[in-house]
């Protein structure tokens, strides 16, 4: 008997919560279709302005350009951190030198320092590669990934040693070995990487704010930002760009949800 | 002899495959690191430069701006996070529960939150918390409240919004961390304390806690490390919501990385000043780390 109350307290508590986790999701999509007046009272419902905002937000602004500029972001970020990082990861666990354990704990130390920390000298450099306000001044500082490396490694640890000496005593080379055997038989590892990199590009703010000058070149998160921000912003626009932003990651998530626990999981608080 | 030979070899193309990453973070993390250092010494306005030594330090242990921001993020810290990790772990406790059913249905839907961008939430969030908005009729519907609370106009509301927000955003994400680290815990240790007749809050203190603690230093410091980051949340939930150029009502959302970017970017920009608040920050992260990591190793 008191168990099935202790049993009805927990489904109560856990409904209750899985509720006010998703809640945040439904308004924002039911905002997506009501006039600013409405969404800002906090209406419940579903409106009639989902046409009219997304027609409103391609038409005022220049959305599509946004969307491409994030998703030229993202590609390169991940198709550059991957190759970067998974080379570092395999490089630590293949050399025997000493050095390697100081790099990597200075690789580690690393992973403390906030990104405001790093902002003004990043803007230095970015003013003298003469990459202010352009897409690859954004792209690259977000290569270096710590984390990746970290993650890379840990996996590669696991790789069978044996498979790997066979290849090397059958006189493969160290490059090939990567690419041709380690490479495509860890997809997972990879698909995780891919994942989290693709969350911390897609979804950087503080970075672009501050590369990124003209509208042209700005990303979601600032355009998001700059719409919200406004004096008097329109909030069934905010409303739809809050949407249009997250709606990949969620897709992503229903699709990928397995490696895409794991690619979060990395996401240290950014 | 061969394996000798194997070993110089994987030595050259161990430097080789490191030797991009290296290069990348050479240049965007550790060149940054020492160049903000040296900036630190000098006091910048525009291109006028002029070299203070300590100065800028000094500076910053009188400034109320900057004092005000970390007494900030320290609420933050000792409010914000304990409830966070103490909610995830109950999560995780009760979904660890053989028993339960609909499991995947509640981890996901407690999981999704983290699948959020920080902007695209925080600009949700202060919709909803806007003083008509919808937090506040629900709160007036249920009759918990009489009149609506000015959560965003009212130095003390907004920081409990950026705190539900936080908590909202971020339950979930440590949760699923703590999940991982029961899968190391044989359930047969519940089965066993269940047969000596102790209840779920004594399972959830007894076992579940105790056994957990290295993932629980772990979250500790990921989560003290992103508090001293916070950014993006302050940045929205204050946007256009007060004159001027404070940060919230009564800058109740200053935190030290909108700080610093206000110096640089916003006001007469002090990238030598700038580089000063930075490394305070750098610096109290190392410590309550360094803290945290002797208060768990003591306890082994």
């Amino acid at each position: 008997m008191k168990k099935k109350i202790t049993y009805t307290f927990i489904y109560l508590f856990l409904t209750i919560s899985a509720i006010i986790s998703v809640f945040p999701f439904c308004w924002m999509v039911a905002g997506s279709t009501n006039k600013s007046v409405d969404v800002n009272k906090g209406k419940l419902t579903f409106g009639n302005q989902f046409l009219e905002n997304l027609y409103k937000l391609s038409e005022n602004f220049n959305l599509g350009q946004v969307i491409w500029n994030s998703i030229q972001v993202s590609f390169f970020v991940v198709v550059f951190s991957l190759i970067v990082s998974s080379m570092a990861g395999y490089g630590f666990e293949m050399f025997k030198s000493k050095s390697r354990n100081v790099i990597y704990a200075a690789v580690l130390l690393t992973m403390m320092i906030p990104f405001a920390a790093l902002m003004v000298p990043v803007f230095k450099l970015m003013t003298f590669f003469n990459l202010i306000d352009s897409l690859w001044g954004v792209i690259l500082p977000m290569i270096p990934s710590v984390f990746l490396i970290f993650f890379f490694r840990q996996n590669f640890q696991q790789y069978p040693k044996e498979i790997i000496m066979a290849a090397r005593v059958d006189g493969a080379s160290e490059p090939r070995i990567f690419f041709s055997i380690i490479m495509p038989s860890m997809k997972a590892t990879y698909a995780a990487a891919a994942i989290y990199a693709f969350l911390t590009s897609w979804n950087a703010y503080l970075q672009p704010l501050v590369i990124i000058q003209s509208q042209d070149n700005r990303t979601m998160a600032l355009f998001i930002a700059n719409l919200a921000s406004g004096y008097q912003p329109d909030f069934g626009l905010v409303m739809m760009a809050v949407v249009i932003a997250t709606l990949p990651t969620l897709i992503l998530f229903f699709a990928l949800q397995k490696y895409f626990v794991q690619g979060v999981l990395g996401s240290v608080k950014q | 002899m061969v394996a000798k030979g194997f070993e110089k070899i994987q030595d050259k193309w161990g430097w080789i495959f490191i030797s991009f990453a290296t290069i990348f973070l050479a240049l965007f993390i550790f060149y940054p690191l020492v160049y903000s250092l040296y900036l630190s010494t000098f006091s910048t306005k525009g291109i006028i430069k002029n070299f203070v030594g300590l100065g800028n330090y000094k500076r910053l242990l009188q400034d109320n701006y900057f004092i005000l921001s970390i007494k900030n993020i320290f609420v933050i810290l000792v409010i914000q996070v304990p409830i966070m990790l103490f909610l995830a772990l109950i999560f995780a406790f009760l979904l660890n529960d053989p028993k339960l059913k609909l499991k995947s249905v509640y981890r996901t839907a407690l999981f999704l939150p983290a699948v959020t961008s920080l902007v695209a939430y925080s600009v949700v969030f202060k919709m909803m918390f806007s003083t008509e908005g919808l937090v506040n009729n629900i709160l007036i519907n249920l009759h918990i409240i009489k009149e609506p609370i000015r959560w965003l106009l009212d130095p003390f509301w907004s920081k409990v919004t950026l705190i539900i927000a936080m908590t909202w955003r971020w339950t979930g994400y440590n949760m699923m961390l703590y999940l991982a680290g029961l899968q190391n815990i044989s359930q047969e240790v519940y089965e066993a304390a269940e047969i000596d007749g102790a209840g779920k809050t004594a399972q959830f203190f007894r076992i579940t806690i105790p056994l957990l603690r290295p993932i629980i230093l772990f979250t500790t410091i990921l989560s003290t490390i992103g508090t001293l980051q916070l950014f993006d949340e302050p940045m929205m939930l204050a946007a256009g919501v007060t004159t001027g150029s404070s940060v919230g009502p009564g800058n109740s959302l200053l935190t030290p990385s909108v700080y610093i970017y206000n110096v640089s970017f916003k006001y007469v920009p002090n990238f030598g000043y700038a580089s000063a608040i930075s490394y305070m920050i750098v610096l109290i992260a190392v410590i309550l780390s360094i803290i945290q990591f002797r208060v768990a190793g003591e306890e082994r």
